[in-house]
């Protein structure tokens, strides 16, 4: 099966890139199979780096009950925004946390820099991986053979927010496959507004279209990483809302910023195809139209079908170089199936949880007002277990999210289109490859 | 060049002691400078009120009116707001404050000393090797600080320092600036002849230097003191580098976190809207307060 075929290869060519300086391993993935994961004795005291808020409230739970392994937390910006530099410079000065918050599209680049632990003999971690949703699992093994390098925390599974009373009031028909939004967006624009606002600089929003198209931007073949931002399922993505934009169809505000805020505020968008944590901002930012809103599952690229998504999730790795393998590893996996531990991260953080029983939580049980009522997590949890699980992301996203929102940019100020920017990040990331010495296929 | 020089051709050119004015102003010109001004002024204005403004309003009420004026209700919601600043993670920004005054006030309290001491020492006495020296620690101005935070992060982590307040306060006591800008006002302000007399009436010389110089030199002092406060206050990439435990952070780190936050938790932007607000007041306070020591400072330091 090409997915399976996928994964062990790509573990193979991580390895590959990891063992540059030497050798080729002749083949076979054993370089990180034999670590062992002994508890420490007497008591431990762990270091937990993470930037979501609350974090520490969510720890004093486990640090009551467990006197023997104390968890420390530090903070600081999200991961782009600073953490994850600091967690180089902190492995290259050889004092980098326990634990450390990393997002899936950041994980590949610290496994390739040799930062993360492999937990896989540690207690209970193997065992762990029917506790979590499918995708969310691959991300944090790679596909590789008896190895995890990271517990899955949060996740962030696609759907599409829309103005039920909007589309009522107007006789048009809520789409479920993208050739009806388009439709739609032209009966929208018709009136006045917009059926949604296209995030230029949100390329993991555009990853995630891509994903549910059945698209795949990294992978690895005969030990070597392929780049292939523009493949098929990129181009009709990038197509489709290219025909928008050139129609004046979608409008082209930044992202979260306060006009932004104020165009969903006012109804003038309609939909917005977003993950899970999107009920939040929506409920932040556009008050005014609180219970106007409703959820339905991403529109389809083939009537009928269940594909979504999935934009932003994060997972809590082991960094190299802790002391505490054991502990850590058991810290990270309580944090993120305990039933409490998850109600109170979803309270105090936002955090849609990576773990299957997550739709037992009272939290996610129950109808929210702003959304008339709905069930909206329902629609969520359904959409968590539809998106690809075999999706890679590539070890230098930060600078190909970089290329290629430039270029998105450029598109959406008319100059260029959405694959040329692809085009452009395609061409950027080999070189931003090959410059680290990753063994590339062009 | 040696320090008599020095204290001449400053003396000749001090912009302060007396400089004749210049040929009459046309209007015309004189317009056209308030005009310029004027501009600027609201440039660098507009930005603090929007603040203002903005820090009076709920979140939705920041997207939904007018952004340059206030809404019915704003006095109790810029109250509700602080109070919420005030309180949010456990009155955690408080503490933010907190540390900022302390990094930056005892820091540059300091510095302001050891800039003194070292530029004064610079100034006023001979010894093999001053102009080396000197030139070294002028080439230390042009180092901008953040290019030394990573180099800094490596060896504070080998003497396990990082995530200290040390890790901040220590970098933070150096002024390059500083002891350029105390070496030039000591030569041109405190006479070798008064130096000599105290000598002569059995003063040791850090007394001299603590009773006598420094009064001589307390308009650059304070010019040293605002600069170090300002940089020091505002220093964001080095807690970055060097911080991880909430409670150590100045308020400029703790704000930039809240705000990479946003996406996530979008009722941190109000609370960063008022926390910037907040954050500017201590500066806009030392400023009002030194500001006529600032401007003498300021023209003697310009002299060179």
């Amino acid at each position: 099966m090409r997915v399976r075929y996928g994964k062990a290869t790509a573990a193979f060519a991580i390895v590959s890139a990891l063992s540059l300086a030497g050798c080729s391993s002749g083949g076979s993935t054993s370089a990180s199979q034999d670590t062992s994961c002994k508890p420490s004795s007497g008591p431990v005291e762990l270091s937990f780096t993470t930037w979501v808020p609350g974090m520490d409230k969510v720890v004093d739970l486990w640090n009551k009950d467990h006197p023997d392994i104390k968890v420390k937390v530090q903070t600081g910006p999200n991961g782009n925004s600073g953490t994850y530099q600091n967690f180089f410079n902190q492995l290259q000065a050889g004092n980098a946390p326990d634990l450390g918050q990393i997002e899936y599209d950041a994980l590949p680049n610290f496994r390739v820099q040799d930062g993360l632990e492999n937990i896989a003999a540690c207690e209970g971690v193997a065992g762990a991986k029917d506790k979590f949703v499918d995708w969310t699992w691959g991300q944090v093994t790679f596909g590789e053979d008896k190895a995890v390098y990271a517990i899955p925390q949060d996740s962030g599974p696609m759907a599409m927010f829309y103005r039920a009373d909007l589309f009522k009031e107007a006789g048009i028909k809520v789409p479920t496959t993208w050739d009806e939004y388009a439709a739609a967006a032209e009966q929208i624009k018709a009136r006045g507004s917009y059926i949604t606002n296209f995030p230029r600089s949100d390329v993991n929003w555009f990853a995630g279209n891509v994903w549910q198209a059945g698209g795949q931007w990294f992978s690895n073949a005969n030990d070597k990483w392929e780049v292939n931002l523009t493949g098929k399922e990129s181009e009709k993505v990038a197509n489709y809302w290219q025909k928008l934009l050139e129609k004046g169809q979608v409008s082209t505000l930044p992202s979260f910023s306060d006009e932004w805020n104020a165009s969903f505020n006012k109804g003038q968008q309609w939909t917005w195809v977003s993950a899970v944590w999107g009920a939040s901002t929506l409920q932040s930012g556009a008050p005014d139209t609180a219970g106007k809103w409703a959820v339905a599952p991403m529109p389809q690229w083939e009537a009928g079908g269940k594909a979504a998504g999935n934009w932003g999730g994060s997972s809590t790795a082991v960094l190299k170089g802790s002391k505490h393998p054991y502990e850590a590893s058991k810290f990270a996996l309580w944090l993120n199936t305990d039933p409490e531990a998850l109600a109170l991260a979803n309270k105090l953080g936002g955090l849609y949880p990576a773990a299957k029983s997550a739709k037992d939580l009272g939290a996610f049980s129950g109808g929210v007002d702003y959304f008339g009522g709905q069930k909206i997590y329902d629609v969520f949890a359904d959409a968590s277990s539809n998106v690809n699980p075999n999706f890679t992301w590539g070890p230098t996203m930060t600078k190909t999210y970089t290329d290629v929102s430039d270029g998105f940019g450029k598109a959406t100020g008319g100059s260029g289109t959405l694959l040329d920017a692809l085009k452009n990040g395609q061409a950027k990331t080999i070189e931003a490859l090959k410059s680290q010495s990753i063994p590339v296929k062009e | 060049m040696s320090a008599a020089t020095a204290v001449t051709t400053t003396k000749k050119t001090s912009p302060v002691s007396g400089s004749p004015r210049g040929p009459r102003h046309s209007i015309m010109s004189r317009g056209a400078a308030m005009l310029i001004m004027g501009v600027f002024t609201l440039y660098f204005l507009t930005p603090i009120w929007w603040l203002l403004v903005s820090s009076s309003k709920t979140g939705g009420d920041i997207t939904g009116t007018a952004p340059l004026w206030f809404t019915a209700d704003s006095i109790p919601t810029f109250f509700a707001n602080l109070g919420n600043l005030f309180t949010y993670s456990d009155g955690v920004f408080g503490r933010w404050l907190l540390n900022s005054a302390l990094y930056a006030g005892l820091g540059a309290l300091l510095g302001t000393v050891i800039a003194a001491m070292c530029g004064y020492a610079l100034a006023k006495y001979e010894f093999r090797g001053r102009e080396a020296i000197f030139n070294v620690v002028l080439s230390g101005v042009l180092v901008p600080a953040t290019a030394l935070a990573l180099p800094l992060f490596l060896i504070f982590s080998q003497v396990k320092l990082t995530n200290t307040l040390w890790a901040v306060f220590l970098p933070s006591l150096v002024s390059p600036f500083g002891v350029y800008l105390a070496r030039i006002y000591a030569a041109a302000s405190v006479p070798t002849e008064l130096l000599e007399a105290a000598r002569l009436d059995g003063s040791s010389e850090a007394r001299t230097f603590f009773t006598v110089s420094t009064r001589l030199m307390a308009p650059a002092l304070v010019t040293i003191f605002l600069f170090q406060f300002v940089a020091i206050w505002n220093n964001f990439f080095l807690p970055l580098i060097m911080l991880r435990d909430q409670a150590l952070f100045p308020v400029t780190l703790g704000l930039y976190a809240w705000n990479s936050q946003i996406s996530q938790i979008p009722e941190l932007r109000v609370l960063v809207i008022v926390g910037a607000l907040v954050s500017i007041l201590p500066l806009i306070a030392t400023f009002l307060a030194l500001q006529r020591f600032w401007s003498s400072g300021l023209g003697a330091g310009s002299v060179k």
